[in-house]
C-alpha cells in the first residue's frame, strides 16, 4: 500500500521527438492517494493505457519519475513494484484449472500452499467462482474468464495498487453493470488504490471518487464527477463529459468583460488577464433557460428523450444546445436565452480563465 | 416450413466427383484389385484372396522396413519439433530482421526434393563433398555410401535441413498471434520465462504444432525422393524406408500383388497414426 506520485512524466514511442504530438504522454504530474478509487478517462489514443503501463512498470518512461511513498521506483520491474493489473481482454492460462489460475501469482511468489488455498477460496467466493474452481479455465464464458483475470489481480493482499485497463469491454451490458458494482463493493471491502482506465464516462463517473481526464497525452483535469460536470477546467472536459456536451462559442474579451455577439455576458468570475490567441465562452446546456431578453437565437429543433428535452438553437456565433424539463413549453422561431452566471466560464486557449 | 424438392443440384457435384474419381478412387481401386489377385500380364487375373496381405504381414523384410521407417520418423520429429520451436522463439519480432529471417527460413522449402537429394549427395561425398571431406579431414571416418550409420546421419541431417523451416514458420505464426496482454499479465503475475513458455506459449501453439507434427509425420513417413537420390536405400538396405522398399518390390521385382497389398497396409498405418494422434490432441478442445 502506498501513495503513488508521477513527477514530470513523459513518454514517447518514437526515438526522437520534435512536436507535442510525438509524445504519447506529456508532462504528467499527479498524486494517487493510498486507497483511492480513480478513473482515468479519455478517448481512444489519448495515452491512458500508456500511463497505466508506466505505473505498473510494463513500460519505462522516456522522462520523469514514479514514486511510491516518496521513494523513486522508476527502474523497478512490475514484480518489484508489486502491482496488479487487469487487461482489456481476459487473460487466462488455458491449461490450468480456475483454482490454479487464481493461485498462479501466489505460487510464483512462493507463498505456502495452505495460505494460497484460503486466499483463493476467499477471492473465489467474492467473485462467485467457488463452484467452478476445479473446472478448466478455458471452458468458461468471456465474463467468467474476465472474473478470473480480476481474481488474479485481487488474490495478492499486499499489492500497492490494482490497475484496470478497460476491463469490461468484452462483457455483456447487463453483466457489465453487475461486475462494476462488484468492483466498487470490493474497493470498499479491501480499501486498496484502484486505477480504472476507460473511455466510457458513465463507467468512470460511477466507479470513481476522483476522475482524471486525459486529452492528447496530458491530464486536463482531476476532480470529483460533480466538479468535472459543474466546472470543466478545459473545453475538452466540457465536450467529453455530459450528454450533450458543453456549448463552447467563440467570444471576445474587452476590459475584463466577456462579449458574445456584441453583448456583455456575466461569467462566474471577473477576468483580469487577456493575452490569448483564442477566447471562448462555455456553458452547459443544463444551465441555459429561455427568457424575455438575452441572447437572441432561432429555435431549430426539439427532441424529447423522455427524461428531458434537448433543444437545438442557432445564434450569431454558432449553435447552442439547451436541456429543458420534459414539461417545459418551448418557444418556436425567435427566442432569447439566459445563461446562469455561476456556471458560465471563459476559456483562453482551451483552458479556463480564472 | 415446406421445402421444395429439387434434385437437380446434384449435377453441380458431378465435376468434383469425376475429378476425385479419376485422381483418387479409380487408382486406389486398381491397387485394391491387384492386392487380391495374381497376374502374369495380358490382363489375366487369378483370385488370391488375402494371401498377399498374410505374406506381407509375416515378411521379415516388411517388418525391417517398417521398423526403419518408424525409427526415422521418430528421430526427425524429435529433432525438428523442438528445434523449430526454439528457432521460432529466437526469431526477431519486429523490424527488418523479420522478413530477412522469414525468407531465409523459406528457402529450403522451395527447393525441389530431388535437387535436395542431389545437393546433399554431392555435399556429403567423402572425397570431394564439402561436408564429407571436412569430416574426414577432422579425423572422422565418414563415408555415407558404405557405412550405414553415416548414411542414417546424412539422411537425417538432410531432412532436418529441408523441413525444420516448416515447423519454424508454423510456430512463428502461432507465437505472433499471442496477444501482448498475455505476456504483460504473466509479467505482473511474476511468472518465470519457463512458466511463460509452458503456460502461455506452448498451449497457444498447440493447434499449429498439431498441424506441424501431422504434416511432418505424414511427409517423413512417406519419404521417397530425397533418400532415393542420396543413398538409393543403401548401403545394403540400411536406409530402405517403406516407399523405397515398395517401389523396389513393385517395379524392381514386378511383384504387383504383394506390392499392392503392402501399399494398402502402408496407407492404413498412416491413416491410423494420424487419426489417433489428432484425436488425442483435440480431445480437450471439444469441451471448450
Amino acid at each position: 500500500m502506498a501513495k503513488i506520485t508521477l513527477k514530470n512524466l513523459s513518454h514517447s514511442y518514437l526515438k526522437t521527438q520534435s512536436e507535442n504530438s510525438d509524445w504519447a504522454v506529456r508532462n504528467v504530474n499527479i498524486d494517487w492517494n493510498d486507497g483511492g478509487a480513480y478513473a482515468l478517462l479519455g478517448p481512444s489514443g489519448c495515452g491512458k493505457t500508456t500511463l497505466l503501463n508506466i505505473i505498473s512498470g510494463l513500460i519505462n518512461p522516456t522522462q520523469g519519475d514514479i514514486l511510491f511513498d516518496d521513494k523513486t521506483i522508476t527502474s523497478l520491474n512490475p514484480v518489484e513494484r508489486n502491482i496488479a493489473q487487469i487487461f482489456q481482454f481476459p487473460v487466462i492460462y488455458d491449461t490450468m484449472t480456475v483454482y490454479d489460475n487464481l493461485a498462479f501469482p501466489l505460487r510464483n511468489r512462493k507463498v505456502d500452499e495452505e495460505e494460497i488455498k484460503s486466499k483463493v477460496q476467499e477471492i473465489a467466493k467474492m467473485l462467485e467462482l467457488s463452484s467452478t474452481l476445479n473446472n478448466r479455465a478455458s471452458g468458461l464464458t468471456a465474463d467468467g474468464k474476465q472474473k478470473i483475470s480480476l481474481g488474479r489481480g485481487l488474490v495478492r493482499s499486499d499489492v500497492n495498487a490494482i490497475m484496470f485497463d478497460e476491463p469490461l469491454t468484452v462483457i455483456d451490458p447487463h453483466l457489465k453493470w453487475i461486475l462494476r458494482s462488484k468492483l466498487k463493493e470490493l474497493h470498499q471491502k479491501i480499501n486498496r488504490t484502484m486505477i480504472y482506465v476507460t473511455h466510457d464516462q458513465t463507467e468512470a463517473l460511477t466507479f470513481a471518487d476522483q476522475v482524471v481526464v486525459m486529452h492528447e497525452g496530458q491530464i486536463v483535469q482531476t476532480g470529483s464527477p460533480v466538479e468535472l460536470f459543474e466546472k470543466p477546467k478545459h473545453t475538452f472536459v466540457g465536450y467529453f463529459i455530459g450528454s450533450p456536451g458543453m456549448n463552447v462559442l467563440p467570444c471576445k474579451i474587452e476590459n475584463g468583460n466577456v462579449i458574445l455577439n456584441g453583448k456583455k455576458i456575466e461569467t462566474h468570475k471577473n477576468i483580469k488577464k487577456n493575452s490569448f490567441s483564442k477566447t471562448e465562452i462555455g456553458i452547459r446546456p443544463e444551465f441555459i433557460s429561455f427568457n424575455k431578453e438575452g441572447i437572441p437565437v432561432k429555435v431549430l429543433s426539439v427532441s424529447n428523450t423522455g427524461r428531458h428535452k434537448i433543444i437545438d438553437t442557432e445564434s450569431e456565433s454558432g449553435k447552442i444546445k439547451i436541456v429543458a424539463k420534459p414539461n417545459e413549453s418551448i418557444p418556436s422561431g425567435s427566442a432569447f436565452l439566459n445563461f446562469k452566471k455561476d456556471f458560465t466560464y471563459a476559456y483562453g486557449d482551451n483552458w479556463i480563465i480564472e | 416450413m415446406n421445402k421444395t424438392i429439387n434434385q437437380k443440384a446434384w449435377f453441380f457435384v458431378i465435376p468434383v466427383f469425376v475429378l476425385v474419381a479419376f485422381n483418387a478412387i479409380i487408382p486406389l481401386m486398381t491397387v485394391v484389385n491387384y492386392a487380391f489377385q495374381e497376374t502374369f500380364g495380358n490382363n489375366v487375373f487369378m483370385w488370391e484372396g488375402t494371401r498377399w496381405f498374410k505374406q506381407i504381414m509375416l515378411s521379415e523384410r516388411f517388418h525391417a522396413a517398417l521398423g526403419r521407417q518408424f525409427l526415422f520418423t521418430f528421430i526427425i520429429l524429435f529433432i525438428q519439433i523442438p528445434l523449430g520451436i526454439a528457432i521460432a522463439l529466437s526469431m526477431p519480432k519486429e523490424g527488418l530482421g523479420v522478413p530477412v529471417c522469414l525468407v531465409l527460413m523459406s528457402m529450403p522449402l522451395l527447393i525441389p526434393w530431388n535437387v535436395v537429394g542431389a545437393m546433399w549427395n554431392i555435399f556429403a561425398l567423402p572425397d570431394i563433398g564439402f561436408l564429407g571431406h571436412s569430416l574426414n579431414a577432422l579425423g572422422f571416418d565418414y563415408n555415407f555410401t558404405q557405412q550405414s550409420g553415416d548414411a542414417w546421419f546424412t539422411t537425417i541431417l538432410m531432412d532436418v535441413w529441408h523441413w525444420t523451416s516448416l515447423v519454424v514458420l508454423l510456430s512463428y505464426a502461432g507465437l505472433r498471434s499471442i496477444q501482448p496482454a498475455y505476456y504483460q499479465a504473466a509479467e505482473i503475475d511474476g511468472a518465470s520465462r519457463w512458466a511463460v513458455f509452458t503456460k502461455i506459449e506452448l498451449p497457444k501453439m498447440k493447434k499449429v504444432l498439431t498441424i506441424a507434427i501431422l504434416l511432418r509425420f505424414m511427409d517423413s513417413f512417406m519419404i521417397y525422393t530425397e533418400p532415393f537420390v542420396l543413398t538409393g536405400g543403401g548401403p545394403g538396405n540400411a536406409t530402405a524406408f517403406l516407399s523405397i522398399d515398395l517401389v523396389k518390390m513393385a517395379l524392381g521385382q514386378f511383384d504387383l500383388g504383394p506390392a499392392a497389398a503392402m501399399s494398402l497396409i502402408y496407407f492404413f498405418i498412416v491413416l491410423l497414426v494420424c487419426w489417433v494422434f489428432y484425436t488425442l490432441m483435440m480431445r480437450n478442445e471439444a469441451q471448450s
